[in-house]
């Protein structure tokens, strides 16, 4: 598999915190990468360092060979983090999921075909003129992954996105993870701690404990035969955080 | 006659100045909505991008400037209306400029009161957006720009509510704009209802002069206009309140 971004040697502290420690990692394009690890890890810091929101403390960082510099805004628009709870637009489901091609300036045909597909695609058909904000939980979530992979992101960050949810509508959002990878062929980050969850979606797994990526494996290798023994540990649920 | 007839007479007179459109009257309602229109217009021109660049941008002097708004926003009438009195006659700096006793001088005082409340309050609700939601914009592949559109969007009612809030300090002000206004009214105006027109006379100074005269019913009728006014602001107030 081609690489999509290559992370190097990569630390993040928060003044005298160090939250992640030479981090290396490459993403590959049209994987499932999950990645795991207890609350607190690091994991979202990771997400936000990958969005080019926080800048590490030193590292290097290189989405499709490009370094970040001077890039940012060109290189965001090519990928979408999804938070684990939404922020919703003062606005309908329609012009919430718009917003991304709006910013693009898309033509208003495009953009309210796209919009009807995204929304099809998460289970909103129909809802388009609602408000977003009387939306529940789920149907917000699966709304907000609509605006995230509405302008087809090459690569698409999750965090923790069906914390909060039933069944139901963890079952949807695993669906549509599993479609827009296979249909469009986005690359997935998916930060998380359902383990379940991983076993059923995942193609690559890395381990982080206190900032630390103590293995990245196959999800076959991680659960079968972990190089670690804090991974192992990890996943049994030995650890006591 | 009793108080309550004196009172009850009053009024019906007010009632009667108002429906028959009264030239001196509307001359003076005419010139507060002109002087406190114009001055929260220009305020909320100053008002808004001050609030967002406090919001938004760090550089420095800024929690001074944020004290400053704070301080600006419980300004006492009499105090700004001195300075600017000060500023503009013929001995002061800007005496040359030959504005004091005009509508002019009374925007600039008016000005001076409404910007920081208007600042104040647009600030708040500025900060009030979440900053997910800005967030958001930035992982939707949106520019600065599009983050203040958006912060602009959500906080829509708030500074409306603000601009509002402005509008109805500076209808009901009275202090400031009797220093540096003048309260004037051209010839006849204050011999009798009906004969003259309002300069720097408003609402609120024409109270206070007609009630000194003893003329209550024309001072009854200034005051339902200027209560029917601010009630309109407020229920505009009250409206976008309530759709945030």
């Amino acid at each position: 598999m081609q690489e999509l971004f290559r992370i190097e040697n990569l630390c993040m502290a928060f003044g005298e915190k160090e939250v992640l420690r030479n981090i290396n990692l490459t993403i590959r394009r049209g994987e499932i990468f999950a990645l795991i690890g207890p609350s607190g890890a690091g994991k979202t810091t990771l997400l936000r360092i990958l969005n080019l929101f926080e800048k590490p403390t030193r590292g290097n960082l290189k989405f499709n060979g490009l370094a970040n510099e001077g890039e940012i805004n060109n290189i965001r628009r090519r990928m979408s983090l999804l938070f684990q709870t939404p922020a919703i637009f003062k606005a309908s489901v329609f012009d919430n999921v718009a917003y991304g091609l709006r910013v693009r300036g898309i033509d208003k045909m495009t953009i309210e075909n796209k919009v009807k597909s995204a929304l099809n695609i998460v289970g909103l058909e129909g809802k388009e003129a609602q408000k977003a904000r009387t939306l529940s939980a789920g149907e917000a979530q699966r709304m907000a992954f609509a605006r995230a992979i509405v302008y087809d992101p090459e690569l698409l960050l999750l965090d923790e996105p069906t914390a909060n949810l039933d069944p139901a509508n963890v079952a949807k959002i695993e669906e549509v993870i599993k479609r827009i990878r296979s249909e469009r062929g986005t690359t997935i980050v998916i930060a998380t701690h359902n383990i379940p969850q991983v076993r059923r979606i995942a193609d690559r797994v890395g381990i982080l404990l206190n900032g630390e990526l103590i293995e990245v494996n196959t999800k076959e290798g991680i659960f079968m035969a972990p190089e670690d023994a804090r991974s192992e540990a990890f996943l049994k649920g030995e650890m006591i955080y | 006659m009793s108080s309550t007839e004196f009172l009850i007479q009053g009024i019906i007179k007010a009632f009667e100045l108002i429906i028959n459109l009264n030239p001196y009257i509307f001359s003076i309602t005419g010139v507060s909505i002109k002087v406190s229109g114009t001055a929260t217009i220009l305020a909320t021109l100053t008002a808004i991008p001050l609030a967002f660049a406090l919001a938004f941008l760090d550089f420095r002097g800024k929690q001074a400037l944020i004290t400053l708004v704070n301080t600006g926003m419980g300004l006492p009438p009499v105090f700004v209306g001195l300075f600017i009195f000060v500023m503009l006659v013929p001995a002061g700096p800007f005496g040359l400029l030959n504005m004091i006793f005009t509508p002019e001088a009374m925007i600039i005082a008016q000005y001076i009161l409404v910007t920081p409340i208007i600042t104040g309050i647009s600030l708040a609700a500025i900060k009030a957006v979440p900053k997910p939601i800005i967030e958001t914009v930035y992982t939707l592949g949106g520019s600065t720009k599009d983050a203040v559109i958006a912060t602009l969007m959500e906080a829509r009612f708030g500074i409306i509510t603000a601009i509002l809030a402005g509008l109805g300090r500076a209808l009901a002000e009275v202090g400031a704009i009797l220093i540096v206004g003048g309260n004037i009214a051209y010839t006849g105006s204050v011999g009798g209802i009906g004969e003259g027109a309002s300069y720097t006379r408003t609402l609120t100074t024409a109270i206070t002069s007609e009630t000194s005269k003893g003329d209550i019913s024309t001072s009854i009728a200034l005051g339902i206009i200027l209560i029917s006014l601010n009630l309109s602001v407020n229920l505009l107030a009250t409206f976008f309140q309530g759709r945030d």
